[in-house]
């Protein structure tokens, strides 16, 4: 997943050869990688690629802002078992 | 310098953006005959005037620097305009002796697919909203939470129902887009008036919509000068009331006046109201602790260090918006080093 996650964020934030070192534990807010909009898209990619529901009071920093965050908090998702 | 210093020590009020609004006037009415006459070479202003404080602000600056023949107001709503805009806009031109072309935007909105494109991104969402149903786009307050905000679409239906939906990315995209050619035809016919009668566009943001990018690119962005954008929005209130504007003008509440349901730009993009933006900005660019900024501004520290964070984040987000073209080569015989800033 986090390969996919990568993929996701190179090509749709057109990262460069920069973004290959990037620590999983990094902020993607604080480095610029994505903005608002970007947290946008990033929530619908999750949604939709791996069929879970994000709600509100799971839209924070602690789930999506690093990759790690990001994988950690899908991993807890698909397998809670009511993904949708 | 348009504040006023303060001791460290000093309890943070809006006493800090006390000025001197005769000094202020006057400073800013140099600096557009200065830059309009000797560096633009434009005998003239234009100014889109919505009626809001800021245009209002703006234009009466512009009667003062260029006289009431030289300044004209371009009062140009559209079908989503409030009720009220060009009553305010009329009264305030009125009210400076200045001319006022009315141009009502909506038929160029209609043939450039504005309203069809923004409500099909809207109804895929909300199938049944019909042209008579209200809408805007609500970003949730920064204020409490350390959650992302994600942009709402609230919709009220003709029964006073309401529906709440979170905004997916393509929609918000395509709805703010589609808003976006208000700005832009806006912009346009200022131009077309400017280019006309030799005149400068003058811009109308204030301090907070400049620094956080609350404007449109090639829209209310674009301008050839922008002379309150060092201002707080306090500030221009204060110049409001010196200038004499209309009452009407001065304690209205400000809006985006862009969405068919009432929309404050507090619950648009500020999450707070203008004097409490207001303090926190001015004590996040002095550095001030997020203890003392709470302390007057009245919200948590925890709240004022989120309001400190999202203003940095919409820095960054917005910073494309300032940014000129980009040259991949220099052109050196075009510069800018003939303009000059000091008024020498």
């Amino acid at each position: 997943m986090e390969g996919d996650l990568r993929s996701f964020l190179a090509e749709n934030f057109l990262l460069g050869e920069e973004f290959r070192g990037l620590p999983g534990s990094a902020s993607l807010i604080e480095a610029g990688i994505i903005d608002s909009t970007g947290v946008l898209e990033l929530v619908g990619f999750l949604e939709e690629t791996y069929d879970i529901e994000i709600t509100d009071s799971e839209l924070v920093p602690e789930n999506l802002d690093s990759i790690d965050n990001v994988v950690r908090f899908v991993g807890a998702k698909r397998n809670s078992g009511h993904p949708s | 310098m348009t504040t006023v210093p303060r001791e460290p020590a000093e309890p943070l009020t809006l006493a800090v953006l006390d000025i001197d609004c005769e000094l202020v006037s006057a400073q800013i009415v140099d600096g557009l005959r200065r830059v309009v006459g000797r560096d633009l070479r434009r005998r003239g202003a234009v100014v889109g005037l919505s009626g809001g404080i800021d245009s209002s602000v703006t234009a009466a600056l512009c009667a003062r620097a260029f006289g009431p023949t030289r300044s004209l107001a371009v009062l140009m709503p559209e079908a989503d305009s409030d009720e009220t805009t060009l009553g305010l806009s009329r009264a305030v031109a009125e009210a400076l002796g200045i001319e006022a072309l009315h141009q009502d935007i909506t038929p160029i909105l209609e043939a450039v697919g504005c309203y069809e494109r923004r409500n099909e991104a809207v109804r895929e969402l909300i199938p049944d909203l019909t042209d008579d149903w209200k809408w805007k786009i609500v970003l949730p307050s920064v204020v409490g939470t350390d959650s992302y905000r994600l942009y709402l679409l609230v919709a009220e239906a003709p029964d006073g129902s309401t529906v709440e939906v979170r905004l997916p990315a393509k929609n918000y995209l395509t709805i703010v887009a589609a808003t976006n050619f208000k700005q832009r035809v806006r912009k346009m016919l200022e131009y077309y008036h400017a280019d006309r009668l030799n005149y400068a566009v003058v811009g109308t943001p204030n301090r907070v919509e400049y620094d956080q990018g609350f404007f449109v690119k090639g829209g209310d962005g674009a301008a050839d000068l922008k002379p309150i954008a060092h201002l707080y929005k306090t500030q221009v209130y204060r110049l409001a009331e010196y200038l004499g504007l209309p009452r009407a003008v001065v304690e209205q509440q400000p809006t985006t006046d862009t969405y068919s349901l009432a929309q404050s730009q507090e619950e648009f993009y500020f999450s707070l109201p203008y004097e409490k933006f207001d303090l926190c900005l001015y004590g996040h660019n002095q550095g001030l602790p997020v203890e003392v900024v709470a302390a007057g501004v009245g919200l948590s520290v925890e709240d004022v260090g989120r309001v400190f964070r999202d203003i940095e984040q919409k820095r960054r987000a917005t910073r494309y918006l300032h940014l000129p073209p980009f040259l991949l080569e220099p052109v050196p015989e075009i510069s800018r080093s003939d303009v000059r800033y000091d008024g020498s």
